[in-house]
């Protein structure tokens, strides 16, 4: 793997971004939105609390999460859509560059995109309601971890859906994050899901970190090795988005699918 | 004797019931160019992805500077390049951001000097720092030559590069081309349905017809060799009445 090629993705990202505001937006637009509206929201509710249960690590912290993984899944896919909206994909397969490479530069982009939107997030969260992820302790690092390597994995398989199914499916790509929200738990323990929905969450690594947020918060005992479950899945996760990947680009090298994304006819 | 540029044996390319490219065989010399003609339809385009490693062939070798395309894509693609009327470069990033990045793809060594002698070259010095998807098709192509010229190719492919081109620049550029197949020790494949450039600029031409290499000899030459007066008129049997030429 030679990083002049990984590097020149990441490259090619900056400078779309240095070059369109538009680009830059949504960076920080929606976390902003986010934490202002569930921020204000978790005020409401502490205001009716007397016990003094803060909701404000364990509503806002994670939205805050979840958002995180949301924007490292979308810092993949929206590299990925770039050589899509630009029919590009002749241009770039034609090129020394490896499938490794290319992924690796996707990813490379969304640590740099997504790094961005949480440091606005933590900023946000922590000036205007006083969250502070330090109350998460040293789990707050798997917890990142856990997510980031969730919102690659998802990417990857993304991308690979959409260059399977075509340009338009990018439209089924958007969604991803709001279906899984529900099973994830996010916002409730699992145990309050009937039990199918519980299954579901059991295979979903977020699920594990929002689980174990719950249990700092309470001030309850949660199991590191819980988490390295999460992270395990995780691991698979991310193999099995990389060998769907690639069995994809094979597939479409194979049919010509490659080719059609940019030229007019296959003569 | 030079081992050739691009050497492609039995090359075939099925879509379940179409045949698009059947089983063609050929080759590329050094400083050699190569007029790959046909109607639309004959498998060009085909070959030309076949040759990219952007499409799987169904059988057949393809060599570059004597490295398998199948077994040794990356190392293959490194001494090869290509510019095409239909795969512009993208359009959001200026001319210069767009050589900055396929250089980096292609590991062009002193990518700065590069650039700047390209775009000396090619005349792109005013479009430097604009988006290339507001130049003109014209422009466009010239952005595409220098991209496809970054590293030096020993394997240029250029299907259809003048298309676009008002014939003052299309000549300026017949004319690079045939400086850069002279100077090094590459070659080039070219398409192009404009007769009278492939015989200015070609040594060799192959037509393609239903997949097949129909003829191949010197376009000066061919015409005349088939009872024809000009390489269009040759064109135009190929497309009207390739069977005549087959039993010919």
């Amino acid at each position: 793997m030679q990083m002049n090629r990984t590097g020149a993705i990441v490259l090619r990202q900056f400078y779309l971004l240095r070059g369109s505001p538009v680009r830059v937006l949504p960076l920080f637009a929606w976390v902003t939105v986010d934490m202002v509206l569930w921020g204000f929201i978790t005020r409401y509710l502490n205001s009716f609390v007397s016990s003094g249960f803060n909701f404000v690590p364990a509503l806002l912290g994670a939205v805050l999460l979840w958002d995180f993984f949301i924007r490292v899944m979308q810092g993949v896919t929206t590299a990925f859509f770039e050589d899509v909206w630009s029919r590009n994909f002749l241009n770039i397969f034609a090129t020394p560059l490896t499938i490794s490479e290319y992924i690796a530069g996707l990813v490379l982009s969304s640590v740099a995109t997504s790094a961005f939107g949480l440091v606005v997030m933590i900023v946000l969260a922590g000036v205007i309601f006083g969250l502070s992820l330090l109350s998460y302790g040293v789990l707050l690092v798997p917890f990142l971890l856990v997510l980031f390597l969730f919102g690659i994995a998802l990417g990857v398989f993304a991308c690979a859906m959409v260059l399977r199914l075509g340009p338009a499916s990018e439209w089924l790509i958007w969604p991803i994050p709001a279906l899984l929200s529900p099973f994830a738990g996010v916002f409730y323990p699992l145990s309050t899901l009937p039990r199918w929905m519980q299954y579901v969450g059991h295979v979903l690594p977020p699920s594990y970190v929002f689980e174990g947020m719950r249990a700092i918060v309470r001030g309850a005992a949660f199991s590191p090795a819980l988490l390295a479950a999460g992270a395990g899945l995780d691991v698979l996760f991310v193999l099995a988005a990389g060998w769907t990947f690639t069995k994809v680009y094979r597939h479409a090298v194979r049919t010509g699918l490659i080719a059609r994304y940019s030229a007019e006819s296959l003569s | 004797m030079a081992s050739p540029v691009l050497s492609v044996v039995g090359l075939r390319k099925e879509y379940r019931e179409t045949l698009a490219v059947d089983n063609i065989s050929f080759q590329v010399g050094r400083n050699e160019i190569v007029g790959l003609l046909g109607p639309n339809g004959a498998g060009k385009t085909t070959t030309i992805n076949m040759l990219l490693g952007v499409l799987e062939p169904t059988a057949g070798t393809i060599r570059i500077e004597d490295l398998d395309l199948a077994t040794h894509r990356t190392e293959a693609l490194e001494r090869t390049n290509f510019a095409a009327v239909y795969a512009p470069l993208p359009g959001n990033l200026t001319v210069s951001e767009n050589l900055h990045f396929f250089g980096l793809i292609y590991g062009v060594k002193n990518l700065g000097a590069r650039i700047d002698e390209l775009i000396r070259q090619f005349d792109l010095e005013a479009f430097r720092k604009v988006k290339s998807g507001v130049l003109s098709s014209g422009e466009q192509t010239r952005v595409g030559l220098a991209k496809a010229m970054l590293n030096h190719p020993q394997l240029l492919l250029l299907d259809e590069p003048t298309a676009s081109l008002d014939p003052s620049v299309a000549r300026e550029i017949r004319d690079q081309i045939r400086e850069y197949a002279a100077q090094g020790t590459g070659g080039v494949l070219w398409t192009s349905h404009n007769m009278y450039e492939v015989q200015d600029v070609c040594h060799r031409v192959l037509f393609l017809s239903h997949g097949k290499i129909l003829l191949e000899g010197d376009p000066k030459t061919l015409p005349a060799e088939h009872g024809k007066e000009s390489l269009e008129e040759l064109f135009i049997t190929v497309a009207r009445e390739p069977l005549a030429l087959e039993q010919a």
